[in-house]
């Protein structure tokens, strides 16, 4: 392992870090649910309660979040290096199994952690360990 | 008014997403890529964001009802059973080959990134898909 340092945007990170955390406490303190996006995409797809519209809402403001980015700030760096059939491989496995799962990386990643629950940490720990070795595969034993 | 609120708030996750770089897939493998040139950012942004979520959870956690007077709606399973743990592998494994979670895929359909069109609409296939999976389980049960 070798630190990529002119990769590396500490206070960037932990500025958004930061946001993101406010966010899901947020809602949680004024709407009582949990910001795990897979969850709330999932709801939307079931409507286990009946109530979307706080859903659609919340989606509809990540959605906004680029173009008032990119009228304040300039057009986001977004690197896609995945081709179609990558991308549509990864976004099956991402959707069947994070409902499985029952949470991605911020429902059991941000939130979980942060009520320090066992399921969400062991959930954290099982993405974050074949996340690193799907890159690793990739990378260092196929090359890609 | 509260879903105004709502939408700010997936406003303010949206910017923590970009100002932080989860939105982009390059950062994101760049960060699980351990054996290569690795950009440790990310670990950053699960701490900022987890310092202020202990906060934030730890105060509106004891809360009956929320600031809306809506439930706490919080979960309430504790068990460590097989699809907690293969749904984390699985989705691990869809993380690594792209670089995209379920947020900052679908904060990127807002920046017009094609990529971002065909991998949220693979991740909601695949969110169907199980869904017709578990009821056929529930149906037949093996």
């Amino acid at each position: 392992m070798s630190i990529d340092w002119t990769a590396f945007t500490p206070w960037s990170a932990l500025a958004g870090g930061i946001l993101i955390g406010l966010s899901a406490s947020l809602l949680l303190l004024l709407h009582g649910r949990i910001a795990g996006i897979s969850g709330i995409v999932g709801g939307l797809l079931q409507a286990p309660d009946g109530d979307n519209r706080w859903r659609i809402a919340f989606l509809g403001g990540l959605i906004v979040a680029p173009l008032v980015w990119t009228l304040a700030a300039g057009a986001p760096t977004i690197q896609v290096d995945a081709g179609y059939p990558t991308l549509i491989l990864a976004g099956l496995l991402v959707g069947f199994f994070t409902r499985m799962g029952a949470g991605c990386t911020s429902g059991h990643g941000v939130c979980g952690l942060s009520r320090l629950s066992p399921r969400s940490l062991v959930a954290t720990l099982s993405f974050m360990a074949t996340g690193f070795a799907t890159v690793f595969v990739l990378r260092h034993l196929l090359g890609a | 008014m509260p879903i105004f609120a709502a939408f700010l708030i997936g406003l303010l996750f949206g910017f923590g997403l970009l100002l932080s770089g989860m939105i982009n897939p390059a950062k994101v493998l760049g960060f699980l890529d351990l054996a290569g040139d690795w950009d440790p950012s990310l670990a950053l942004v699960m701490v900022g964001a987890i310092g202020v979520g202990l906060i934030g959870f730890g105060l509106s956690g004891k809360r009956r009802r929320s600031v809306f007077g809506e439930p706490m709606r919080l979960p309430t399973r504790r068990n460590i059973d097989r699809p907690l743990v293969l749904g984390g592998l699985g989705f691990g494994v869809g993380w690594g080959l792209a670089g995209f979670c379920p947020g900052p895929a679908i904060t990127a359909l807002g920046a017009g990134e094609s990529g971002a069109f065909v991998f949220v609409a693979a991740m909601l296939l695949g969110m169907w898909l199980f869904g017709l999976w578990q009821q056929k389980r529930v149906r037949q049960p093996s």
